[in-house]
This record gives structure tokens, sequence and C-alpha cells, in this order.
């Protein structure tokens, strides 16, 4: 075989059910027809590893599509727009805060191009679609995703119409707009938003990202995984903490590594899931609390939006996941997210949004209770950004002192700020 | 009881490729059972072996998850939607 043969070789085979093993070919299909379980995408494994080394992933673009070959795409020209290959923080003064020695931030808060880790599965999504002849794209969002659908969609020239719950943060709805998809907007919460998509995808030949293209949509995510482990110089961590929403985004990380150590691109290691819910949309942490092995679902309230799925379509398989990892699923308060938010951004100047303020907020609460141990490689996914998610903290952050263009106005003014300061932190002494 | 059912791609083919079809009982299970007898063997995929819907479908009675009224005992009435969605979808 030649070497333009091999680098062209198709290294997805088909799609296949999670319960009862049927196969599906590859096209847009997310659930298997006897058991209704969702779809994975097959690999042959055998073929990336004859493809891939850390030396020829290092040579690959700056973007997630340096890990081409574990994605289930066949373009020669995936939609780059420079996703992925976000900063991997190690932590100081987080880290000494919560007492932990090795914490790192995955900051996908500044993943391109619309600032949340959706980018990954939409760029992976949307390339599909194009492959798949959809010229409309689509999907279910509660905010994150309606952003990148329109913003990816628009810069392949697809036309665009998504969905989102109608009380979103301005921001999200704003950076939604600006791409000029069709919005719509409905009145009702996101499971509503998510069934009537599925009805609407059973009648319009629409490439709905997260229903119809789910199956490679959802891989996308793996990226968090390869990231992590390239980052940390081809080696696992011993733990990560990552918010749960339709929990898909964590058993990705998981398969993410899996992938890794199955084609030898790293040493197998065993690494604990630990998840992050709000405590107004906990349906994840309720079953794991519980012993449960089946989800029962809730109506979401809580400030945490971008997280608030009350009927997770992967809860039962990051209940699992966390369970085999000896992990743990904890939820916080909205009160306790809020000031998650404000500490990663005074200790590592780190500005996200709430779903990543639930996974700081559980990570010092599982620290806390002695779940996670201050020696374990610990990483914390960040996987949106805060500027979409103004109101949340506003009345909870300083405000500016207003002064006169004159020395004497700006003495007053900072004599007063040192002197509020002063009682501040007497008052934490106390 | 006359109620409408929306059917997804997966089971149309036990419709005629049907999306919606009109159906009789008074609660979910009857109307199971009788979307059965109009279609035979969409019940079987509907249900596990224990009677009750799959885990991965659910079920809405005019939009509201019957999760969160009465299960498979929730009541319908002429006129009522029932909507049976793969779950598998979202996120």
């Amino acid at each position: 075989m030649t070497q333009a043969t091999i680098t062209k070789a198709r290294t997805f085979t088909h799609l296949v059910s999670k319960e009862g093993g049927v196969k599906y070919p590859l096209k847009a299909l997310n659930v298997c027809e006897e058991t209704f379980s969702p779809l994975e995408v097959a690999y042959d494994y055998d073929v990336i590893r004859s493809l891939v080394s850390r030396e020829s992933i290092a040579a690959g673009p700056h973007s997630i599509w340096r890990y081409k070959e574990f994605l289930p795409v066949e373009s020669e020209n995936p939609i780059d727009v420079g996703t992925g290959m976000t900063p991997l923080v190690k932590s100081t003064r987080l880290a000494r805060r919560l007492g932990l020695k090795n914490l790192y931030i995955k900051n996908d808060a500044v993943n391109m191009p619309t600032l949340s880790f959706k980018d990954r599965v939409v760029s992976v999504a949307l390339t599909r679609a194009r492959e798949l002849g959809f010229s409309t794209v689509s999907c279910a969002s509660t905010g994150n995703l309606a952003n990148s659908t329109a913003a990816i969609a628009a810069h392949a020239g697809l036309d665009c119409c998504v969905f989102i719950p109608s009380d979103l943060e301005a921001g999200k709805i704003l950076g939604t707009l600006i791409y000029n998809p069709t919005l719509m907007a409905v009145k009702g919460n996101y499971d509503q938003v998510n069934r009537l998509c599925s009805e609407v995808g059973n009648t319009y030949g629409w490439g709905f990202v997260n229903i119809n293209l789910r199956p490679y949509y959802s891989e996308g995510s793996k990226t968090l995984g390869f990231e992590v482990a390239e980052q940390l110089g081809w080696k696992l961590p011993d733990h990560v903490v990552a918010p749960l929403a339709s929990g898909s985004l964590f058993t990705k990380i998981y398969k993410g590594f899996q992938e890794f150590i199955k084609v030898g691109l790293i040493d197998d290691k065993q690494v604990r899931f630990s998840g992050a819910q709000a405590e107004g949309c906990s349906p994840i942490a309720q079953a794991f609390k519980e012993g449960r092995d089946f989800i029962a679902p809730v109506k979401p309230n809580t400030v945490a939006k971008s997280i608030a799925i009350g009927n997770p379509a992967d809860g039962v398989y990051a209940l699992e996941v966390a369970r085999k990892t000896n992990g743990n699923i904890e939820s916080v308060t909205d009160a306790e997210i809020i000031e998650g938010m404000k500490l990663l951004a005074e200790t590592e100047g780190i500005f996200t949004e709430t779903a990543g303020g639930t996974t700081i907020a559980v990570l010092k609460k599982l620290v806390e209770a002695g779940k996670i141990d201050p020696e374990e490689t610990t990483v914390a996914y960040i996987t949106g950004n805060g500027l979409k998610t103004q109101e949340a903290v506003q009345g909870y952050i300083g405000e500016p002192l207003i002064i006169e263009p004159k020395l004497d106005s700006f003495e007053r003014a900072l004599e007063r700020s040192r002197t509020l300061e002063r009682l501040e932190w007497q008052q934490t002494i106390v | 009881m006359t109620v409408k059912v929306l059917i997804p791609t997966p089971l149309q083919k036990f419709t005629n490729n049907q999306a919606t079809i009109e159906c009789n009982g008074s609660n979910i299970d009857e109307l199971i059972d009788s979307l059965d007898v109009n279609c035979p063997g969409i019940k079987a995929r509907i249900c596990d072996e224990t009677g009750k819907p799959r885990r991965f479908l659910n079920l809405y009675v005019n939009s509201e998850d019957i999760r969160f009224l009465d299960n498979t005992d929730t009541s319908l009435k002429d006129g009522d939607e029932v909507s049976i969605v793969p779950a598998v979808a979202g996120g």
C-alpha cells in the first residue's frame, strides 16, 4: 500500500448500538431501531494505530484536527476555524487556596470561535453534515451550542435554524443572532425544546447536530481528553472534574483517554471521573447518591442554564463512568456556583460562565470532603466563557469607583477602597 | 377516547410511514395495546420484556413527560396528543 492510500484510509467503519451491538451504516442516524439506545461511531483501531504517532499528531494543525484519525469525518479539508488546543493552565493560586498540589485548568472559555467547548462538537458535526449532503443544519441548545452552530454554519455557508429556550441570557441570544441564523426561542425549558426538535427532525430533512448527527457530533468532545493527555506530556491525569448536562462530554473525555491507550500513544492508568451539577438541576447527581442506575427526570431551576438539562440523554452512561472509575457526582447551590465563578476569576484570571462556576464549586466541595487527594494530578474542565452569562454575577461583584479627573479625587477614592478592603479582611478573620 | 399519536421515524415502518396516527385508549397502557392492534409488532418495540416503555424512549401527553404524570397509568381524554420520542437527543 502506498503512503497516499494510507493517508486516505477511513478510520471509522460503521455505527453501532450501545445496547445490543446492532450495526448501522454511516448515515444521519442517532438511535438503534431495536432498543432506541444511542448509536456510537465504531473505528478500526488497527488502522488508526498504523497512521498516528506522537510525532505525527504534534506536527498536525494547531486545532482539534490534529486528531483527525480519531474523528468521524472523511473530508480532506474539514471545517477548521481554529477550534481546540486551548490552554491547559497549571494552577498555583487556586490550587493553594484549595490545598491541592497538582491542579490544572483546561480552559475552553477561550475556545474558538465562540468561546465554549461546543465549537469542538460542532466543527465535527458540520463537517460530517456537509459530507452527508445536508444544506440546512440545526440544533436544540441551552445557548453555547446555538452560538457555535450559527457561527460555524455561517463560516461553512450552510443554512441554519437553531432552537433555544426563550429565557436564555442576553449574551447567548445576541451571540447567536449576530450570525443571522433563523432563531426559534421556544417558550419552555430545554427538555421541551429538545422534544420539539426530535419531532421536527422526523419530518424536515435537516441535519440536527445533536439529534440525527449526534453520534458524529458527540465524538468531538473526545478532543478534550486527547488534548489534556498531550498537554500533560503524553500522560493521563489522576482525576478529572467536569460539568454534567446531558452527560455526553463526560463520557467522551473518558472515551478519548481509552482510545489513546488502545492505540499505544499513552500508558494505561486509572483516571477518576467526577461530575458537577447544579442543585437546581441534578438528576444525575441524585441518581448517583441514591445508588440508582436510572435517571428520574427533573424540571430545571438554576442559574446554570447552560447545563440545565432535566432529562439527560447520556445520564446513565455518565453514572457508569463515575462509578467504575471510583469518582463522584456532586451538586452545588446557585450561591456556590457564583462563588465558584468568582474564585476562579480572582485566583487564576479566568472568567468562566455558570457551568464553570459549578465545576469549581464541586471541585472545592470534593476537596473539602476528602474525595480528592491533594497529591492527585487533577484537571478541572472549564467549558464556557463568563462574558456570556453576565446576569449571573450582576450584583455579586464590586462596582467601579467613580472619580473626578483630579489627583485628590483619585487619592480619596483609593483611601476609601483600602479602608473597605481592611474592614472586609478583618470581618473575614473574625 | 380518540387521541393523536406522534410516531418517531424508527417506528414508522409499523405505521405505513405515517408520522401521526389516531388511536384509542383511556390511559397509556391501553393506548399502547390498541396501537399494537392497528400496527402489529409495534408494542414489542416500544416496550421491554416487562411490558413497560423502554428506558431510551420518552412518552409525552400534551407535551408533558408521563414520568411527571402517572407514568403508563396517565389517563387520556378525547383530543389529547401523545408523542413517542427517542430519548437520545440533545446535550
